[in-house]
């Protein structure tokens, strides 16, 4: 693969001028926003991201409020997305399903790709030696293990665990009412992290290696400048557009992922609503002949963000390699 | 280069010795005693000894992992917990078996499609056809298997009829006419897990395929060829296409190093008797020696399927060179 240095989206000399005095993210975002699928993207993910911010607001009902007498019903004036099983609102319980989806791939987003990814990426290749070797072959450990049974494994062995550290911090210590609605995400995301790393770590440090040999590297070393001054304040501006590329595929894959774990029963837990669980609810191909709404519903809108999140990467892959 | 493979085999068991205490240590963490579930209803603490004894489930974490590898190593990877009297090696190879059918066709189908699709699109860059094949496929992708089967199974084997709805009955099928002349088909089970295994893979073969023809296409090789008279589709056929076609091989390579893994999903809705499935079981039920042996066979065959890659990369572009250097 190739790798489009930095430099490729500061104006050249013969763009000097008009663009002169603009800084590399602002020319990024002009680029962009010429992209009309891209655009077209970014308001899908703010639409779906935006109604689980906003879920608390916008919510017809509570998600955990049942109405058994009206379970299994369509779409109606008073259920716009119709009900399920439990007579609960569809609607409801879809935008605090996009609000869980958002939480655990912000989370994993920053911890596993951002800190670990890019902190374990960028050592090793500034390192080199025994800590590159180290890393690298943590990561291949890591891919060489079968991704979703392991998943499940561990989540399995960690997840009541977690879930019981969440309540013991709930009762003894007053940060009970922000930890204790974590506690659900908290096992997906911890066991999403350890494996979503390894890919940008290999991306970062990839670069790294090219960029440890350049002038300005040598120039900081010779004014003794430390490892961990040269990593924050020279190499990681400079690797910065990788992790920008990373972003949507992170993103979608993290979703995808939700579903998948939670489907099988290991991801977020109930009563905590999510697409796995919703769509799990409503699989199985009789099901669906009966009540399509129930599978459709989440469906869509998992299809529709990962889409979004393809077409917003390709995008992005577009603009920071000159294209 | 011998040194680099010899280098990179030795590290294989290492890999191995590390993937497989970790799956064991996992398992042992989780909850649910897998003596507990083979003892059934007894309750005897003398019977449940007996049978932690005989399964190497007794003394130290560190000594069991020990016991089991001794026996690993010579191919014997115990009697599985819930299909009583079944070594997991017998239940494993079958179902083996099934997953690398099932997903080698799927791969071939990718390629197959996937690589024409690209080439169109790179042919017709700059024209609506382009971003239209592209998007379309990535959108195709983009719809979890999870969300597409129940429809699909509707439609075509409630609705239409046309499919059977699940289930595994060998590769082919045979065709008669008039009780007389016999025709191999494919088998109809076939169908729908191909289709949901395929179709969501073509979006990345083809982009690839797109990305790497734009580039060899403006190199002076392709100039050269072109400045020497050589009419377009020798251009084409002979210098663009098959430089296109290099880095599929990583791509091969890796959807090769997963045959044996199964698709969890894809098997476990349509009821097909392969590894993923199974995977799915046996993580459900603790079967541990199952979920172990797999774990191991997977990731030999992973590595060992990546380091083929590398060299067969190696082999096909002579500018790469392995273990020299920064490129390890």
């Amino acid at each position: 693969m190739t790798t489009a240095s930095p430099e490729a989206m500061a104006p050249g000399p013969a763009a000097a001028g008009a663009s002169a005095s603009r800084s590399p993210s602002s020319l990024f975002w002009s680029r962009l926003r010429r992209k009309r699928l891209a655009m077209l993207s970014l308001v899908v993910i703010a639409v779906i991201y935006g109604g689980g911010i906003l879920a608390p607001v916008l919510a017809p009902y509570s998600f955990t409020e049942q109405n058994l007498d009206r379970g299994l019903e369509g779409p109606s004036r008073e259920h716009w997305l119709g009900t399920d099983r439990l007579g609960r609102d569809m609607y409801s319980r879809t935008l605090y399903s996009a609000r869980t989806t958002l939480v655990v791939s912000v989370a994993v987003l920053v911890s596993g790709s951002l800190l670990i990814g890019n902190g374990l990426g960028l050592l090793a290749g500034y390192r080199g030696g025994w800590v590159d070797n180290l890393i690298m072959r943590a990561g291949e450990v890591l891919s060489a293990l079968p991704g979703l049974p392991m998943l499940i494994l561990v989540n399995a062995a960690l997840g009541p665990r977690i879930i019981q550290f969440g309540g013991w911090v709930e009762q003894h210590t007053p940060f009970g009412g922000i930890a204790g609605p974590f506690s659900s995400y908290l096992t997906v995301f911890g066991v999403l992290s350890l494996f979503f790393w390894v890919g940008t770590a290999r991306l970062v440090r990839a670069q790294v290696l090219q960029l440890r040999e350049r002038e300005f590297v040598l120039a900081a070393q010779a004014l003794g400048g430390g490892t961990i001054h040269i990593l924050w304040q020279h190499l990681l501006p400079n690797v910065a557009f990788l992790v920008v590329l990373q972003l949507s595929a992170t993103l979608g894959s993290v979703a995808g992922s939700e579903v998948a774990l939670t489907w099988f029963g290991v991801g977020v837990q109930p009563p905590t609503p999510s697409f796995g669980a919703m769509i799990f609810e409503g699989s199985g191909a009789r099901t669906f002949a009966q009540h399509p709404h129930l599978l459709l519903v989440p469906g869509l809108c998992v299809s529709a963000l990962l889409f979004a999140f393809a077409l917003l990467g390709d995008a992005i892959n577009d603009v920071i390699r000159g294209r | 280069m011998t040194g680099y493979v010899v280098r990179r085999l030795m590290w294989m068991p290492v890999v191995l010795f590390i993937v497989s205490f970790l799956t064991f240590a996992i398992a042992r963490f989780g909850p649910g005693d897998p003596v507990a579930v083979a003892a059934g209803q007894i309750r005897d603490q003398e019977v449940l000894q007996r049978i932690r004894e005989e399964r190497g489930l007794d003394g130290p974490m560190v000594q069991q992992y020990l016991r089991w590898v001794n026996r690993a190593v010579r191919g014997d990877f115990g009697e599985s917990f819930i299909q009583r009297g079944y070594s997991v090696r017998e239940l494993l190879v079958p179902k083996m078996w099934i997953s690398a059918q099932l997903n080698i066709l799927s791969i071939v189908i990718v390629f197959a499609v996937g690589i024409p699709l690209g080439l169109m699109s790179a042919w017709f860059q700059g024209r609506w056809l382009d971003p239209f094949i592209i998007s379309a496929l990535l959108f195709l992708s983009s719809i979890p298997v999870l969300v597409v089967l129940p429809p699909l199974q509707w439609l075509l084997a409630i609705q239409f009829n046309l499919l059977p709805v699940g289930g595994w009955d060998g590769l082919f099928a045979i065709w008669w006419i008039g009780d007389v002349v016999a025709i191999p088909i494919p088998d109809p089970h076939l169908y729908l897990p191909l289709l949901v295994l395929t179709v969501p893979g073509f979006a990345g073969v083809a982009r690839l395929v797109r990305v790497t023809a734009l580039q060899v296409s403006t190199e002076d090789y392709v100039r050269t060829a072109r400045s020497k008279g050589l009419p377009e589709s020798a251009v084409a056929l002979r210098h663009v296409l098959p430089n296109s076609l290099l880095p599929l091989v990583t791509v091969v390579g890796l959807s090769l190093a997963d045959i044996l893994s199964g698709a969890y999903f894809v098997e476990t809705l349509l009821g097909i008797p392969g590894i993923g499935s199974f995977t799915f079981e046996s993580v459900r039920s603790r079967d541990y020696d199952v979920i172990l042996a797999t774990t191991l066979i997977v990731g030999m065959f992973f590595i060992v399927m990546n380091l083929i890659t590398d060299l067969a990369y190696a082999r096909i572009d002579p500018r790469i060179r392995l273990g020299t250097g920064a490129r390890t």
